[in-house]
């Protein structure tokens, strides 16, 4: 009962969106990091979701916290706990195939692995790493027009095949 | 018209207890579930000063680079400056929550029942005098040039602080600077490529960059300078001695300034009162200023909801 009770709230949780790319699920984003169900003192049962975020300053964070309790009160779960982790933070490498297919399909470009860093953290003039490609059209030839997006966690590219902008999902 | 308007938000009111919830209008706990108990040894008190020193650069960075809001040259660096303003908002919103659960005395106190939270009472009911950043952070705003060469400074000298603060004992620290890491790398590398374009442009980008460097040089030293509390919070594990990261912080800067082949300026750091900076809450009449602005809403509303 207990572990069926815990499954149908992770499916619950897992079923729950993205604010700003809508495309994806919190867990396909790697931004529910988990869901348990407890009980309080007095027996009662509690979901408790964990979720951490993209960037320090996300705006969405307090959106996504609703959206999960709002969805698994309407799911019969009386009590829902959203915590806050930060600790690791979020890196774009947890965003899952799924995601990542989901992403493209909206035409927006995945993130490529995330650097992986040891000792300090280099200084970079130049391009930081090779353009992706057109999520649009394939083509290679894409060039960075900001490494700022309307997010903060996507970066600006322009096709130069195609001549149509694309978001990219930053690498962190 | 109004009716085509009105049915967006039909689907957000919601019957029970939850129909307010899209709209956003509750607070949170930011360290909702987060262990905040003060490490071993550390003094309550010296941990939430540290905090607010490290909270106030990032929140008053924040707000000058908002002020850039719409006045960029493009569309891309507007957002990319409000971007890192965010940035560091959220740093801030941490460091200050965390001050105020070390130390809850540090919070300003405001009439029974007010719904604002911590982190909010130290951001908008604090006056200058409390407020512990470095002088840099509140200098006005000049030109386009003027925020590359103060972004630089100051995200290679917090960089190189948060990479060190990733192993204090204190939880929160920790995981603020392990996120911190990887946006300040973005804001450094921002400012060390345009630092290098206005350098390597034309005259008058070459001109102005000059300038600006010369103005914010004298403010650079406070980055880097240690202050009593600093020294005492790395003592015990938690903090870090930006002196300790001085050369490395240096060498990045010396870094840009020799591939843009610009010369180091030779000017004395702005002096203290009294040996006192920034650090002890003794500020430029800029900071008075940004924070009449930046408070005033808030403290017209001490009992308001946002």
């Amino acid at each position: 009962m207990a572990a069926r009770r815990a499954a149908e709230a992770a499916e619950v949780a897992g079923r729950v969106r993205d604010p700003e790319m809508p495309m994806l699920t919190l867990a396909d984003l790697g931004v529910l990091r988990g869901v348990e169900v407890t009980h309080d003192a007095e027996g009662a049962e509690v979901v408790v979701a964990s979720i951490t975020p993209t960037y320090t300053g996300c705006p969405a964070m307090k959106t996504m916290r609703d959206d999960l309790v709002h969805r698994l009160r309407e799911a019969g779960f009386e009590r829902v706990e959203v915590r806050v982790v930060l600790d690791p933070p979020w890196s774009s490498d947890w965003i899952s195939e799924r995601g990542r297919a989901a992403l493209r399909a909206a035409g927006l470009s995945p993130p490529g692995p995330a650097p992986r860093r040891s000792g300090p953290v280099l200084l970079t003039l130049g391009p930081k790493r090779a353009a992706p490609p057109c999520p649009r059209c394939g083509s290679a030839d894409t060039r960075l027009t900001s490494e700022f997006g309307a997010t903060a966690c996507k970066a600006l590219y322009r096709c130069a095949a195609c001549l149509e902008p694309f978001e990219h999902v930053k690498e962190i | 018209m109004n009716e085509e308007h009105g049915s967006i938000f039909d689907g957000l009111l919601e019957s029970g207890d939850s129909g307010q919830w899209a709209f956003g209008t509750d607070f949170e706990d930011p360290l909702a579930g987060i262990d905040t108990t003060t490490p071993d040894g550390v003094d309550p008190a010296g941990l939430a000063a540290y905090c607010l020193m490290l909270g106030d650069d990032a929140l008053i960075m924040s707000q000058r680079l908002s002020e850039w809001c719409s006045r960029a040259p493009d569309l891309e660096e507007d957002i990319a400056l409000a971007n890192m303003a965010l940035d560091l908002l959220g740093q801030a919103r941490l460091l200050l929550a965390r001050a105020a659960a070390a130390d809850p005395s540090v919070v300003p106190v405001l009439p029974d029942g007010s719904p604002v939270p911590p982190e909010d009472r130290l951001a908008f009911f604090r006056d200058d005098r409390e407020f512990r950043n470095v002088r840099l952070a509140e200098v006005p705003n000049g030109d386009f040039a003027h925020v590359v060469v103060r972004l630089l400074l100051f995200s290679a000298a917090r960089l190189a602080v948060f990479e060190r603060l990733r192993a204090s004992r204190d939880q929160v620290l920790a995981a603020v600077a392990g996120k911190g890491v990887k946006e300040l790398a973005y804001h450094r590398d921002w400012a060390g490529r345009w630092f290098l374009t206005l350098a390597r442009g034309t005259e008058e980008s070459h001109r102005r960059l000059l300038a600006a460097l010369d103005a914010l040089w004298p403010l650079r030293a406070e980055l880097v300078a240690s202050h009593p509390l600093e020294r005492s919070m790395a003592g015990a594990g938690v903090g870090v001695d930006p002196a300790s990261v001085a050369g490395e912080v240096d060498a990045v800067v010396d870094q840009v300034l020799a591939v843009s082949g610009v010369e180091r300026p030779e000017r004395a750091p702005l002096a203290g009162v009294g040996g006192r900076t920034g650090r002890d809450g003794m500020h430029t009449e800029a900071l008075s200023r940004l924070l009449a602005e930046m408070q005033v809403v808030a403290r017209a509303h001490p009992m308001g909801r946002w």
